[in-house]
């Protein structure tokens, strides 16, 4: 059988030397699987000579992975199909390699089996530029391969391995959550919980008793023990997103188990030591609320160990059009639908627009765009309205992008020209200050100068942070 | 001196790769012994770690086989193992090439069955 396969290799062309240079690894086995060919790439591939192999049972040369698990040649007769399949070999140089093999039967003009035919393609390249694609340009559900987002994806990594508290901000929609769960999936605690509180959501009293948990009997209508959040992620991580709106009571709170690692359940004097990371998550700019008095100086210390700072959208280039083409395949599956591209116009009108809800903004209107698109291509009048109505862009509808990049602020309320919040509440907390002061600090006086009643500026001061001592 | 060494085996081969053996072939033989003493230990699974492990429990001088990986192939020279791996053939041949002291790295003793 050798012999037969060999002389259909010395036929009128020389096929051997044909073979030789494809460049990808080719074998050719008799009907017994020993080596009867080996070319010239598979010689490189597996470091033996084609003199060596011949003869030799192919699962010893080619010491596939599947050769001894399940050899596809076994129960291979002349009717059947080729196979390919992806496995791994080890070389002469001793060192394994990923390959795809594609294995068919060979026959002669008669159809009865000769032996088979193999070919190995090297899948290290693909593997190496596969590594260096999702390196560069994805971190778990993070996109972007804008120079910032290159330098998250690369820290994102280093930040996960310790337990150091951090501090994401960045304007709304631009992935704070995405960021933290990827912290927490790279890091040691992946196994652990990750436990999201929305420290904006919830009414003080109510937020104490959901992050420290409360005792039996600790009030009305606490009729169990209730662990609480941080003892709910002991083991894992504790994501506080929007912490800028956390009151100034639980603020100390925070502040004594970041310090000691102890939580104390309300109406409890007996603490639970939790091994809980803290990431914290904020579109507010804390350092002017510390000024404000608004956030504790002292916990924005802690909270800063680490500190991620995400770019708007758009300070970050072609990262639109990556999220464009990816938002698009996704919804492309997701709705059954075969939208190819963006026409040149659409695309135009995209690029050019701020995204001041950044991603997620960006998001809803290719999600608009596929759901109201029927044809193949997105063109401007699928796009939701007000992007094509609207004039051009101009800088004072933008949130002030030089502070949001630069780290200092991540607070995007509006500023009038002279730097002051436009606000209703930074108008009231002024309106506050100016009383007390025309009042000389006296809170009945400024109330009166307010017509409002004590209580009410009591509250209002309370809210705002404001003390007269 | 005599000469403890391991083989992982396929069937009647010496198996093609270290890290996907299941059985091993144990010999003490050479040296003033006349006889060559074998015995085939069956695995729980095929492991390199595993069998590094065995290698060095067994007090093993020489190890041979087929294909093995580099990380491997250093530990157990670092732990002074000696290794004669690419050997390909019936473990029986290998094992009478290597007592008669004529047996190399990378030899492939298939033809001289044939």
């Amino acid at each position: 059988m050798q012999n037969r396969v060999q002389e259909s290799l010395d036929s009128v062309i020389d096929l051997q030397s044909v073979i030789d240079e494809i460049p990808m690894g080719i074998v050719v086995l008799d009907r017994d699987r020993r080596v009867v060919f080996l070319n010239r790439s598979l010689q490189a591939l597996t470091g033996f000579s084609h003199k060596e192999a011949v003869c030799v049972p192919c699962h010893q040369i080619l010491r596939n992975r599947i050769c001894l698990k399940s050899c596809p040649t076994l129960g291979m007769h002349t009717d059947s199909k080729s196979e390919s399949c992806e496995t791994d070999l080890i070389n002469r140089d001793r060192i394994r390699v990923p390959v795809h093999i594609h294995l068919a039967p060979l026959k002669d003009k008669l159809g009865n089996m000769m032996g088979f035919l193999e070919t190995i393609e090297d899948l290290r390249p693909i593997r190496e530029l596969d590594a260096k694609i999702s390196q560069a340009y994805v971190f778990a559900h993070l996109v972007g391969r804008s120079p910032q987002m290159e330098k998250i994806f690369q820290i994102l990594p280093v930040i996960a391995q310790n337990d150091s508290s951090v501090l994401i901000t960045g304007e709304t929609g631009t992935g704070k959550d995405r960021v933290a769960e990827a912290i927490h999936h790279a890091s040691g605690r992946s196994k652990g919980p990750f436990v999201k509180v929305n420290c904006g959501a919830l009414p003080e009293t109510l937020l104490e008793s959901e992050l420290f948990g409360h005792q039996k009997g600790a009030f009305t209508g606490a009729v169990e023990n209730k662990p609480g959040r941080f003892r709910l992620a002991h083991n894992g991580t504790l994501y506080l997103t929007e912490i800028g709106d956390l009151p100034l009571a639980l603020q100390v709170k925070l502040l004594t188990f970041l310090d000691d690692q102890v939580v104390y359940p309300l109406g409890s004097t007996r603490g639970f030591q939790a091994n809980v990371r803290v990431i914290a998550a904020t579109h507010r700019n804390l350092e002017q609320m510390v000024r404000e008095g608004r956030f504790r100086a002292d916990l924005l210390f802690r909270l800063n160990v680490v500190r991620i700072q995400i770019p708007p959208l758009r300070n970050r280039g072609d990262d639109i059009r990556l999220l464009l083409d990816r938002f698009l395949n996704e919804l492309n599956s997701r709705f059954g639908k075969k939208i190819s591209s963006f026409s040149k116009k659409a695309l135009e009108i995209l690029k050019s627009y701020p995204y001041p809800g950044n991603v997620r903004e960006l998001q809803n209107i290719v999600e608009y765009a596929v759901n109201i698109c029927q044809e193949r291509q997105v063109l401007p009048q699928h796009l939701p309205s007000y992007l094509t109505e609207s004039p051009a862009w101009t800088p004072e509808t933008v949130p002030n992008t030089e502070l949001a990049s630069s780290g200092k602020s991540s607070n995007f309320e509006p500023l009038d020209p002279d730097g002051h919040e436009q606000t209703w509440a930074a108008a009231e907390r002024r309106m506050i200050m100016d009383a007390l002061v025309k009042a000389g600090g006296r809170r009945s006086r400024a109330a009166e100068l307010m017509r409002w009643g004590r209580s009410t500026l009591w509250r209002k001061m309370k809210q705002y942070g404001i003390s007269t001592k | 001196m005599a000469q403890k060494v391991l083989i992982p085996i396929n069937g009647n081969d010496v198996a093609p790769r270290f890290d996907l053996a299941t059985e091993v072939l144990i010999a003490v033989g050479g040296g003033v012994r006349a006889k060559i003493k074998e015995k085939i230990v069956v695995l729980s699974e095929s492991s390199s770690e595993k069998l590094c492990q065995l290698i060095l429990a067994e007090g093993i001088d020489t190890v041979i086989c087929n294909g093995i990986e580099e990380e491997h192939y250093q530990y157990l020279t670092w732990k002074r193992v000696q290794v004669f791996d690419s050997v390909m053939g019936s473990w029986k041949s290998v094992l009478k090439r290597f007592y008669e002291g004529t047996l190399k790295p990378g030899e492939i003793l298939y033809k001289d069955a044939d």
